[in-house]
């Protein structure tokens, strides 16, 4: 089939990248406006990260909503991504009824609508685990809850390309089973726990529906809240300076872990698939 | 065969030194936090729906009174909600909320096809490129991709100006005010990116030599397009659209912010949130949660059906 250089398809999918991406870099541009226009460019400044009384450095409701969101996030990848290692080598090795229903009680989360889970999570803190500390704990908990599914189908996915023989190598040498785990299977994981890391910090940190339903106030206000809230408020450009620091934020981290996957990709552990059923799994959140 | 599996196990670690008593057990130990993480913080949840949509309202406080116990279910205040949705003044917003998810898809279709089909066929040895392009929405949060278009709609935003340089409109008109044409739209900025990815991955798996045959054999590429890439992507073009329908019915933050929270464009979400968080109706809030979940659960099972079907189709 002939192929044109640049067919209409080629124009249609460079303007759609355009389209999906400009808005954003037209929205950073803003925050490091002089004035106080939302929607204008005017010179250039530091104003609204930390010159301003108003700006994400200075203005405490900004700082508590992204250090939260950090907080959340860094806790919530530290919990979740081992749980989740642990649930997918279980589920993968240990065959019975059981396990077939855990694993498809693990894809639920995957397909119920975040509002669906909010308003659960909601409901049963208020209701039946009303010892749990209201606020920064039950976000915590929701986070993890809705991203350990992601963590689950990342691992399982690396632990099929795997196999077993490896493993079963180690225990004919001598290895007990705990050994063969560790020192094994672990490393061979090592792509795909990076991936899991990654994804679950981008989840959490652009997760908005469950941090809102468990928030209880100011204080356990995230990023994403604040950035909803600036529909009502009369906004300043500090919004769109605190949604750039995030932006920079999990770029770099996503950054860190590309590099890092890589690297152990380089050290012949990994084969990417880490990366590619990360992307799936990514597609069949929200 | 479960015994036979548990007997290979236990007789593998006869040989290990200091290994566990049985090889289920420890697979099942690794399982279980996770596990039991799913059963105490989303089925109970998920229970607890049930129970307060069938639950009683005390008398005296008029507060929830969930119940826990099947048999004391009262469906008697699920059954009002329920008429309200059905031919009351809650049938507007689920009406509502259909219509907008539709046309969001249907533009989701119409701009992810052609993309979706560039990238996985055509793009050469630009693929790579553009597949990281299309993944880097993901990345970025997704209110801040909103809070991009609030930007470009204000009144005195980029977008007015173009349209003020272009002579279309007046160049003042106030995108941010409730108009629905804002909502569908920014359901489809928010969730193409979701669209896109896995239909690519659909496109990138077909067969090309199917489509070399059709050429071969005579046909157009419109009519290679239309009967032979087309139907081949059906399955993939399905699963993207139930990847997003489901959280854009549940969506009610989009709407809210960008229109400023304008009862013209309310969707259902908006319902359930102020029921729970406005105004205090948990009752009516699971309720018409059920009733959500009810209709996604029929459009799921059809989805399930024919995915079934066609692939029954293909394998005979």
């Amino acid at each position: 089939m002939k192929q044109r250089r640049f067919g209409p398809l080629a124009i249609v999918t460079w303007l759609y990248v355009l389209w999906s991406l400009v808005p954003v870099l037209i929205a950073v541009r803003i925050s490091f406006n002089s004035g106080k226009s939302r929607s204008a460019f005017q010179s250039t400044s530091f104003r609204w990260y930390w010159d301003d009384p108003a700006s994400v450095w200075q203005d405490d409701a900004l700082q508590t909503a992204l250090n939260n969101t950090l907080k959340l996030a860094g806790l919530t990848m530290l919990i979740a991504t081992p749980v989740g290692v642990a649930m997918a080598i279980g589920l993968q090795r240990w065959r019975g009824r059981v396990s077939r229903g855990a694993n498809n009680l693990m894809l639920l989360p995957l397909v119920t609508p975040e509002i669906v889970v909010g308003v659960a999570l909601f409901l049963v803190f208020s209701q039946i685990y009303t010892s749990v500390p209201r606020g920064f704990t039950t976000q915590l908990l929701g986070h993890i809850t809705f991203t350990m599914s992601y963590v689950v189908i990342i691992v399982r996915g690396r632990l099929m390309s795997i196999g077993t023989h490896f493993e079963e190598a180690a225990r004919d040498l001598g290895a007990t089973r705990t050994q063969a785990l560790r020192m094994v299977l672990l490393p061979q994981l090592g792509p795909a726990i990076f991936a899991s890391l990654m994804v679950v910090f981008a989840t959490s940190v652009d997760d908005f529906v469950i941090s809102s339903f468990l928030s209880t106030g100011a204080s356990t206000e995230t990023v994403p809240i604040k950035i909803y809230a600036s529909a009502r408020a009369a906004a300043t450009p500090s919004v769109n300076a605190l949604a750039t620091v995030m932006l920079v934020i999990t770029l770099a981290a996503v950054g860190v872990a590309a590099l890092v996957m890589r690297l152990l990709r380089r050290a012949g552990v990994g084969d990417g698939s880490g990366l590619s059923s990360m992307t799936g799994a990514e597609a069949a959140g929200r | 065969m479960a015994d036979a599996t548990t007997a290979a196990v236990t007789g593998g670690d006869a040989t290990a030194p200091g290994g566990h008593r049985s090889g289920t057990a420890f697979w099942a130990a690794l399982a279980s936090p996770g596990s039991l993480l799913l059963v105490a913080l989303f089925v109970v949840p998920a229970y607890a729906i049930l129970a307060v949509a069938f639950g009683g309202i005390d008398p005296i406080l008029r507060t929830t009174v969930p119940a826990w116990n099947p048999l004391d279910w009262d469906l008697e205040r699920f059954g009002d909600v329920v008429s309200r949705v059905f031919g009351g003044d809650l049938t507007r917003v689920f009406l509502r909320t259909g219509i907008f998810a539709g046309l969001a898809l249907v533009g989701c279709f119409v701009i992810g096809y052609p993309v979706a089909y560039y990238v996985a066929r055509k793009a050469g040895r630009n693929r790579g490129l553009l597949l990281g392009l299309l993944v880097l929405p993901f990345w970025i949060s997704y209110l801040m991709r909103m809070l991009a278009w609030v930007n470009l709609l204000q009144t005195d935003g980029f977008i007015n100006r173009i349209l003020g340089w272009l002579h279309l409109g007046s160049g003042n008109r106030n995108w941010l005010d409730g108009d629905w044409p804002t909502v569908v739209f920014g359901l489809v900025y928010g969730y193409i990116p979701f669209f896109i990815l896995p239909l690519y991955a659909a496109l990138e798996r077909l067969d090309g030599r199917l489509i070399e045959a059709s050429r071969d054999l005579g046909a157009s590429s419109a009519s290679t397009f239309l009967r032979v890439t087309l139907p081949l992507s059906i399955p993939g073009l399905m699963a993207a659209s139930v990847i997003i329908l489901l959280p854009m019915c549940g969506d009610y933050y989009t709407n809210t912010y960008l229109t400023g929270g304008s009862p013209r464009t309310e969707m259902v979400g908006n319902q359930i949130e102020f029921f729970l968080r406005g105004s205090s109706q948990p009752q009516a809030g699971a309720s018409l949660v059920i009733i959500l979940m009810a209709f996604l659960t029929i459009a799921m099972a059809y989805y399930l059906a024919s995915v079934a079907r066609s692939q029954r189709e293909s394998a005979s």
